[in-house]
């Protein structure tokens, strides 16, 4: 049976509270834990199946143009190789974030240097991967000097749903502050520690898929559709994930390849993608140039605020980085002017990575803030205090929860903010100037459709069964927690099922709606099945409390039970409640740093976290949460850059070798705060999404302690020490 | 990686007849030639094993220097009482660099071998005149980030990346190479790394069949020592640009000046003429900044790399400061 | 000779180009080894050659005839953790669990070189002993990158552990 709900209202019963269990929100080890610890756990690429062949994938030489011949001859006779696939149905980039349909195909038309365009498979990894390399075809590349490249030199289209409110203009002129400023961000690179991964089975009318995935529920509608198979013809498997961060989202073209490849081939096809393939062909996060005018009165009030951002994306992608995402609604200001363009250019796919637009957005956009808390001459702390608005400042809506005030009160008073007047240059040790910043957290919530089977064994264990994923958020605690709450059961009597299929459909890791969605799912077939439980145990259910396995004072659940199995399919919904408030998780970042006055070098010595995002499902999980979006401001701020070559657009450091991911000795003492909250109107168990707001706007504090540590306003990330120096007054 | 034939030498001379073939390569730690063969850019028909020969000792030398076998992995030197004690320079250097994982592998004559990490070379889809002669250089139009700024040539512009070299090119040391015939013979470190020139291909002044057997630390010298590595991640990066120095006062003047650089160039960067300008001078703010003009006077940016003509400026006087007690 | 590893040998392969890391993960069915980059520049695929921290990938299997390999699967099980391995899961040291296997083993290794004495970039004296401080233990396995970010908890594990009496 199917317990069903759309949330049409804010949920203020905050029911998860009056459970007594006393699990929910606990710092609890993951379950998934010592899998991990002892490597156990099985990624994707990593199952033990008999008889399956090696493939590997072969890019294009070229930027743009098609593939006009394969000359399989070419590698068929090397030892090994059984195959060569250039099937019209290879895909040439991965799916967008629940796009639910085939990515572009076929792979022979090239759109972007480095794409993928055939497969070669072989019996042994070894014996493919060298064929791939010796692989020759023909192919009609357009001349690439006429091939767009360069976001800054090329035409850019205006985005639909730009925010134009009054004269932006003239409240600059009026302003008794402004500021005008632009900043650029480099483009990023998800980086997953695993690589894209699939192992494709063929049983001749039947396709399983082990991948590493984020969303399953959409990329099995991708590889059928992809493949022209119906999704009844489709299973994938994803029960551990390496990493994400958005480059998993979609479908990519490793699992396409090896599914035409085991189908085509009747025999098992593993294919893996190098990480210089990873880099090239999954997503890449635009660069961004922001401009920011903010207006301000004389005491620092936003009378003004423009956010024009340019972006780029492949000709084609619907996807452009949303990066005035949150600055529709952070602060104040009634005149407003909001836009965003995209140049089309034939760089590699632009897509979602960790926090798409706030994770750029916020850092240009907290970074000018600080511009003008040194322009009126208040701390910037303050300077946010006085621009929350009470509404939002376009529709008039109010907020569902917001703890920006108590981040930033909070989060100040733990860090041991200076709240006097900031000047650079006041400290230096022996070569190092040191210097504090701060900027706000903000990053939208999402919620999405999802679907958990929840199942009463009449041994007094529960079961939870769905295709949600956890990939390193801790979906494996907390849908634990959640039942287990709710049915009274201690986590080693909830076995929870993740990343199959053949489940009941979640909402996917993605957007950070992960969490909050899979829960609610979960939350609302527990309700349903505490219903029946009050039933055979004769109370109502508001005076049924269940604890370690049974009624306190009462049956036990396997005498409620009594050989009956009791299952339910919790089915959530969003509804009408989204368009009521708007929703947003929000935070503070306070980071202390120190600058070579020599070499520009910038190390972080120490930073602080304060976020209010709901209801914090599991302590412990969360915090981690937190301590990764530190980290990657940490990158975001100093050394995370992709560099496209001006010739041919591809990507020059395609490796984390040259990409600069942050390393252990990057990352200082971290505190994090949790600000006790409950958002009633963001989910029934109250909860927000966590993993991508724990990185939007760091990267600002970082930069804004770099000025006051030492005088440079870099007004490009990353902050590099060729640009610290580059701006340092002498 | 390309199938090979894989050879176990069972001694020097045996080794030495194995690679006096062109298409041999002889691999020890292995950490920069397997890198090399998954990507392509190496391509031995003939691996030859060395990583058992007895040439991992290091050994005090009859005067008072220390000599370093080529097959000590990194870990070894750095961590060996008399290179801590009498040689900090090449211990920092060595701990600079890499992780601790690759340092276990990594050998004192692979490092002196390591390959430039250019991305164009690094690519073999991408034009490199140093991988594959006549191709073009991708890196003078495209991103020169990684990229030198001194001995240049209009083939390549490719650094050496590592920073033991840099350390032992200012230490004075010397490589001992062995020859096809048992012959053995002495390079400088200074002089064992080629500039590009036309024959960008040419890493060095090893031959055919030639090996390192090791390398020659002269007697050590009362001096601080001290290495700079400037880069953007805290570790596990290449150097921006690094600075070896080792550095003496006599009566408040420079009476030791032997710096080398990495970062900069085709090789570890040595010019004679900055200990002769520093040499016998007081330092000040103005003679690092003079050391400094001598040092870039030929200095050439390619757009992404203009940076480290600066930064090697800053760096250098950084170095100097800190070698000599000075505030500046 | 043959190779040793978690104490059962086996014979070599006979493709010279299958790395040590491949050997553990296809031939020998021993997955708990990463491959995060291939290109000794992510730390993932860490393993302990008679006690040394190796990068897998970077090393031919057909190299290591009659050496001893221990990986993550060799310092413990689920039912019988190592003192890292469960230092790991109760400061939760990881999220996604990717580099996991390779921090722990780097980090075996590691206590035993900050044990020998040896200095690392973030000493200040290259003269012994050293100290399991979180400054050397930040340079020490920055060899072994976290995509997740789990650093800060990863050296709160590790610094439990050394100071127990007996990390092993």
């Amino acid at each position: 049976m199917t317990a069903h709900l759309k949330q049409d209202e804010p949920d203020t019963r905050n029911l998860l509270d009056d459970m007594v269990q006393g699990i929910i929100g606990k710092p609890l080890a993951r379950p998934d834990g010592l899998g991990k610890v002892t490597g156990t756990a099985p990624y994707a690429a990593e199952y033990p199946i008999a008889n399956c062949l090696e493939g590997v994938l072969v890019t294009a030489p070229f930027t743009k143009g098609t593939i006009t011949g394969v000359h399989k001859d070419s590698v068929l006779s090397m030892p090994g190789v059984v195959a060569v696939i250039d099937d019209q149905r290879l895909t040439a980039r991965a799916a967008q974030g629940g796009a639910g349909e085939a990515p572009a195909q076929p792979a022979r038309k090239v759109g972007y240097f480095g794409q993928p365009i055939a497969l070669v498979v072989a019996e042994s990894f070894e014996q493919a991967r060298d064929a791939a390399k010796h692989l020759t075809f023909e192919y009609r590349a357009e001349n690439v000097a006429d091939v767009p490249l360069d976001p800054e030199k090329t035409d850019a289209e205006p985005q639909d749903g730009a925010t134009r409110q009054g004269d932006l203009a003239q409240a600059m002129s009026q302003a008794a502050h402004s500021v005008d400023v632009t900043y650029t961000t480099e483009g990023h690179s998800s980086a997953a520690m695993e690589p894209h991964a699939a192992i494709a089975q063929w049983d001749g009318n039947s396709l399983t898929v082990h991948a590493s995935l984020q969303m399953p529920n959409y990329n099995i509608s991708e590889l059928a559709d992809a493949l022209d198979l119906g999704e009844d013809q489709v299973r994938l498997i994803a029960r551990y994930v390496g990493g994400g961060f958005g480059s998993k989202l979609g479908i990519s073209e490793e699992a396409v390849a090896a599914s035409i490849a085991a189908m085509e081939l009747e025999r098992p096809v593993r294919v893996v993608l190098s990480r210089q393939q990873v880099f090239q062909t999954i997503m890449r996060r635009s660069e961004t140039s922001q401009r920011f005018r903010l207006a301000a009165d004389e005491n620092g009030r936003l009378t003004g605020f423009g956010h024009e951002a340019r972006v780029s994306q492949l000709p084609g992608e619907s996807f452009a980085e949303p990066v005035l995402q949150s600055s529709e609604f952070l602060y104040g200001g009634e005149n407003r002017l909001l836009q965003l363009e995209v140049a089309r250019i034939h760089r590699m796919t632009a897509g979602s990575v960790r926090a798409p637009g706030e994770a750029v957005g916020m850092p240009a956009l907290e970074s000018a803030m600080d511009m003008l808390a040194e322009e009126v001459g208040i701390d910037p702390v303050e300077l946010r205090l006085r621009n929350i608005p009470e509404c939002h400042p376009v529709n008039g809506l109010p907020y569902s929860s917001r703890k920006l005030a108590e981040c930033l009160e909070q989060g100040a008073e733990a860090f041991g903010w200076d709240h006097g007047p900031r000047k650079p240059r006041q400290r230096r040790e022996g070569e190092w100037w040191i210097g504090t910043g701060m900027a706000s957290a903000a990053r939208v919530h999402n919620v999405a459709e999802a679907r958990a089977r929840v199942t009463l064994k009449p041994d007094g264990t529960a079961l939870v069964e769905t295709d949600m994923t956890d990939i390193g958020t801790g979906t494996y605690s907390i849908v634990g927690q959640v039942a287990g709450e709710m049915l009274g059961l201690p986590m080693d009597r909830v076995l929870v099922d993740l990343g199959d299929t053949d489940s009941p459909r979640g909402p996917g890791s993605g957007g950070s709606w992960g969490a909050s969605s899979i829960c609610s799912a979960v939350f609302v077939a527990c309700e349903d099945m505490r219903a029946t439980l009050a039933k055979k145990a004769g109370v109502s259910v508001e005076e049924l409390k269940l604890k370690d396995g049974g009624v306190i004072g009462g049956a036990s659940l396997v005498e409620l039970l009594d050989g009956e199995e009791l299952s339910v399919e919790g089915h959530y919904e969003p509804g009408a409640v989204e368009d009521d408030f708007t929703a947003s998780g929000y935070g503070a970042f306070f980071a202390e740093v120190r600058v070579n006055r020599f070499t520009g070098e910038t190390r972080v010595d120490r930073m602080l976290g304060a976020y209010g995002f709901g209801r914090v499902l599991n302590a412990k999980t969360a915090r981690s949460q937190c301590l990764g979006g530190i980290v990657w401001s940490i990158g975001a701020a100093l050394t995370e850059a992709l560099l496209f070559d001006p010739v041919d657009g591809h990507i020059a450091n395609c490796d984390l070798a040259e990409y600069h991911v942050p390393v252990n000795r990057d990352v200082p003492d971290l505190e994090v705060i949790m600000v006790e909250e409950r958002d009633p109107a963001a989910s029934p168990i109250q909860a927000k999404g966590v993993g991508e707001l724990g990185m939007c706007g760091g990267a600002a504090a970082i930069g804004n302690a770099i000025y006051n540590a030492c005088g440079a306003r870099v007004l490009g990330f990353p902050m590099t020490p060729d640009r610290v120096i580059a701006a340092m007054p002498e | 990686m390309r199938p090979f034939d894989f050879q176990r030498a069972d001694g020097l001379d045996h080794a030495s007849q194995l690679c006096a073939d062109g298409d041999s390569k002889p691999i020890a730690g292995g950490t920069n030639l397997i890198d090399l063969m998954k990507l392509q850019v190496e391509t031995p028909q003939t691996l030859v094993d060395i990583h058992r020969l007895p040439m991992g000792q290091i050994a005090d030398t009859d005067d008072g220097g220390l000599r370093i076998g080529a097959l000590a992995s990194n870990t070894a030197t750095a961590v060996h009482d008399r290179v801590r004690s009498d040689y900090p320079l090449l211990a920092r250097a060595i701990l600079a660099g890499a992780s601790q994982q690759l340092r276990n592998k990594a050998t004192t004559g692979g490092n002196l071998c390591q390959r430039t990490r250019c991305y164009y070379f690094m690519n073999i889809d991408q034009p490199c005149n140093k991988r594959e002669p006549g191709s073009g250089c991708g890196a003078l139009k495209g991103i020169a980030r990684l990229h030198a700024v001194l001995g240049t040539s209009d083939q390549c512009i490719a650094t050496y990346p590592g920073d033991m070299a840099v350390a032992m090119s200012a230490l004075g040391a010397t490589v001992e190479i062995a020859d096809t015939s048992g012959k053995s013979r002495s390079v400088a470190v200074r002089d064992f790394h080629c500039l590009p020139g036309d024959t960008p291909w040419r890493d060095n002044v090893l031959e055919e069949g030639e090996l390192i057997t090791a390398v020659i630390l002269p007697p050590p010298v009362e001096a601080r020592q001290l290495y700079r590595k400037v880069r953007e991640r805290s570790s596990y990066a290449f150097a921006m640009v690094s600075v070896a120095a080792v550095v003496a006062l006599e009566d408040g003047r420079f009476s030791r000046a032997d710096l080398a650089f990495g970062g900069l160039a085709h090789k570890p960067w040595h010019d004679p003429r900055l200990s002769e300008l520093l040499l016998n001078k007081e330092p000040s703010a103005q003679l690092f900044d003079e050391a400094a003009d001598v040092l870039l006077d030929s200095a050439q940016g390619y757009g992404e790399n203009d940076f480290k003509i600066p930064l090697a400026r800053r760096t250098l006087a950084a170095v100097l400061a800190e070698a000599t007690g000075m505030e500046l | 000779m043959p190779i040793t590893i978690n104490s059962q040998t086996y014979d070599l392969p006979d493709d010279p180009r299958v790395t040590l890391l491949d050997f553990l993960r296809h031939d020998l069915a021993l997955p708990g080894t990463k491959k995060g980059c291939d290109h000794g520049q992510c730390g993932a695929c860490t393993v302990l050659v008679d006690g040394m921290r190796i990068n897998s990938c970077l090393s031919l299997a057909a190299m290591h005839d009659g050496d001893h390999v221990t990986t993550i699967e060799g310092l413990g099980t689920p039912a019988a953790p190592s003192k890292l391995q469960q230092a790991f899961v109760d400061y939760d040291g990881y999220q996604c669990g990717y580099c996991t296997p390779g921090q722990i083993c780097s980090a075996t290794a590691m206590l035993q070189e900050i044990a020998n004495g040896w200095p690392s970039d973030a000493s200040e004296s290259l003269e012994g002993p050293m100290e399991a401080s979180g400054a050397e233990i930040r340079e020490r396995m920055s060899g072994n990158l976290c995509r997740c970010g789990a650093y800060a908890n990863i050296v709160a594990a590790i610094e439990d552990v050394a100071a127990q009496e007996d990390p092993a």
